[in-house]
């Protein structure tokens, strides 16, 4: 099976004045299709910029990265947007909505520029705020909803355009235990019920616990890199 | 593509609708400029018009000889200040150049007309009966002199609309009136048309023309019999004016037997220099309109940059929000260029809006002609829409270079 995922001898330096951070040294790592990841360390141990490449936000000073087979390091901005839009979805800890925005707009924006008709955007918005519990609230604003809320907007947000791989970088980091727990289990449910491979950064370990897998980071590198459950089917069922 | 740009403009809309006050403030920068560009331009092409009007109301390509500019024992005359055109030399002029359609001349002076126990004192023309041809002058009621009144040097009058005003009663028939000028009894046989202003701006309907001969030699008391005030001559064809001016230079210069290093002692003028030396005035005016134009939309584009840098500034997590969900950076920039423009647009459509009732109270007020051409309209709209466009690049390039981590970061 090809890696969803493939990182070899990944490093990222950071010049900040004088000082050359090294927040990536050497990283190598390689995710299958259908995981649920959960990626722990302190802060500073390089796990955020480990996102950020992932999520192809950002790319590697040297070392190779490959997504469903495509060599992302050697892409330009506009290419590495195009695969945002296609294949990822973000969610953040502090939600990142477009304020004074609607629920359903907010859950629209990756379709707005992938230049689809308004009709199709908003059919398909509707559906991915309903698989997260937000029918009836589609015109509500993000002040008028409760973090919870919000946050499941975002997963409405990334997991609208259908991607292969989600992030999620401490996503219940600012929610309290029971919207936790509420959004662990949408997360969980895309993982085990649409496939999609989620990679979560949590300082949590009952929230690491929903994973089938852990990885610990280190100073830059994979310090640990255990299965926490049996792995869990890694392709959707055929139905 | 289009999906895009609509919703773009539909959110653009939104996030000016959110900070009305902040967008009316930004925009009145623009309206102003835009606004004073639409009044100032109605009210520069309605005194255009106006001049125009004048200058066409001089006749139809006509050329003016006036006498003057000789110099004598070291003393250089001003214009008029000799007399060296004579009728001979009209008569000469017709006969020997055929691109005139016909030559006249006239003299002039002001003298007391006197209508019962009214009087008035109006500048007297003594005029060949050509002039009134050259001149385009038409009649209300009667109607012009003969050639049989000139040779009998008959004591007939044609009078203009301002000296009718102050010589009768209103709604009284002038024509067949005796009226005198200078004591002289004189029939009133026609009224002229109104012409309003000439191109220098006196009232050319304060006149009385009668016939050469008889100011000659019954009015006037002339020294030189058959000399003139000016000739006048009317060319045929528009392209005409400038050979014909350069024969009568040549002829009158034969006439008038000059050698080759003596100047002119007269002074030929077309209606076309008259109406550049206007054109010349209005000119200036649009230069100075424009700059004060250009200085308005130039505030008003900074105003909409500066707004916009901080709108970028405030709105950058959302920046990075949108482009870890995909968006180029031309997606980026198109956003904040759509709304550079729609804050120009909609401030520049109020300004246009403003301009037009600022021009319409400008005549209602003032009475100044004013004229708003669609083309003054559709300039300012490009104009207002360019300004958008050039002052919102800075800022929406900078949106659309921003680190997408960087901005998600940003606090």
């Amino acid at each position: 099976m090809v890696p969803l995922i493939r990182c070899e001898n990944l490093w990222k330096i950071y010049r900040l004045g004088d000082v050359e951070v090294q927040a990536l040294r050497g990283l190598d790592l390689s995710i299958d299709p259908g995981e649920f990841v959960a990626v722990m360390g302190a802060s500073g141990s390089g796990k955020s910029t480990l996102m950020n490449i992932l999520g192809c936000l950002d790319q590697p000073t040297k070392g190779r990265y490959w997504l469903s087979g495509t060599d992302v390091a050697a892409l330009k901005p506009d290419q590495l947007a195009e695969i945002r839009n296609q294949q990822i979805g973000f969610v953040f800890q502090s939600f990142n909505l477009i304020p004074r925005t609607s629920a359903l707009e907010n859950a629209q924006l990756p379709l707005f520029y992938r230049g689809m008709s308004l009709r199709d955007q908003r059919a398909l918005a509707m559906a991915a705020l309903a698989r997260v519990g937000l029918q009836g609230r589609e015109e509500h604003h993000p002040t008028q909803l409760s973090g919870g809320q919000q946050q499941r907007v975002a997963i409405a947000r990334a997991l609208v355009t259908a991607p292969s791989l989600l992030l999620a970088d401490e996503p219940t980091g600012n929610l309290d235990t029971q919207s936790s727990r509420e959004i662990m289990a949408i997360l969980d449910g895309l993982n085990k019920e649409q496939g999609i491979t989620v990679i979560l950064v949590t300082h949590e370990p009952d929230i690491a616990a929903y994973a089938s897998r852990e990885i610990m980071i280190k100073d830059g590198c994979v310090l640990s890199d255990r299965r926490t459950k049996a792995a869990a089917s890694l392709l959707p069922a055929e139905v | 593509m289009p999906a895009f740009i609509l919703l773009t403009v539909l959110t653009a809309l939104r996030v000016l609708g959110r900070n009305r006050l902040r967008a009316g403030l930004t925009m009145l920068g623009i309206v102003i400029g835009v606004g004073a560009v639409i009044a100032m331009v109605s009210i520069g092409e309605g005194a255009k018009a106006a001049v125009a009007h004048r200058v066409a109301s001089m006749g139809t390509n006509v050329i003016i000889v006036l006498p003057g500019a000789t110099t004598v024992g070291g003393v250089r005359g001003g214009q008029g200040g000799a007399v060296t055109l004579t009728v001979a030399d009209g008569l000469d002029l017709k006969k020997r150049i055929p691109l005139l359609r016909d030559t006249g001349w006239a003299k002039r002076d002001v003298m007391q007309i006197v209508n019962g126990n009214r009087n008035w004192n109006g500048p007297v023309n003594g005029i060949s009966p050509s002039y009134l041809a050259i001149r385009d002058w038409s009649f209300v009621s009667g109607g012009p002199f003969t050639q049989a009144d000139v040779d009998a040097a008959a004591r007939v009058a044609l009078i203009g609309q301002t000296v009718v005003e102050n010589l009768f009663e209103a709604g009284e028939e002038p024509v067949g009136s005796v009226i005198r000028i200078k004591n002289v009894p004189f029939r009133v046989i026609g009224v002229l048309a109104p012409k309003g202003q000439s191109a220098q701006g006196s009232d050319q309907d304060d006149i009385i023309f009668i016939p050469f001969s008889t100011a000659e030699r019954k009015v006037f008391g002339t020294l030189f019999l058959g000399s003139v005030a000016a000739l006048f001559a009317s060319a045929e064809r528009l392209e005409d004016l400038g050979p014909a001016v350069a024969q009568i230079r040549e002829t009158l210069r034969a006439r008038h037997r000059l050698q080759p290093d003596q100047e002119d002692d007269f002074t030929i003028r077309t209606q076309v220099d008259i109406g550049k030396v206007q054109e010349g005035t209005s000119h200036t005016l649009t230069v100075m309109l424009f700059a004060i134009a250009s200085v308005s939309l130039l505030v008003g584009g900074i105003g909409i940059m500066n707004i916009l840098l901080v709108s970028v500034t405030e709105r950058t997590r959302e920046i990075g929000v949108r482009m870890a969900v995909g968006a180029k950076r031309r997606h980026i920039l198109i956003q904040f260029l759509i709304e550079a423009m729609t804050l120009s647009l909609v401030g520049g459509c109020i300004g246009i809006l403003l301009g037009i009732v600022g021009a319409r109270l400008t005549t209602v007020i003032a009475g100044w002609p004013t004229i708003i051409s669609p083309q003054t309209v559709a300039t300012a709209f490009v104009f207002s829409v360019a300004v958008g466009l050039f002052f919102g690049l800075y800022p929406a390039n900078k949106a659309s270079r921003l680190n997408p981590i960087d901005a998600l970061r940003y606090e």
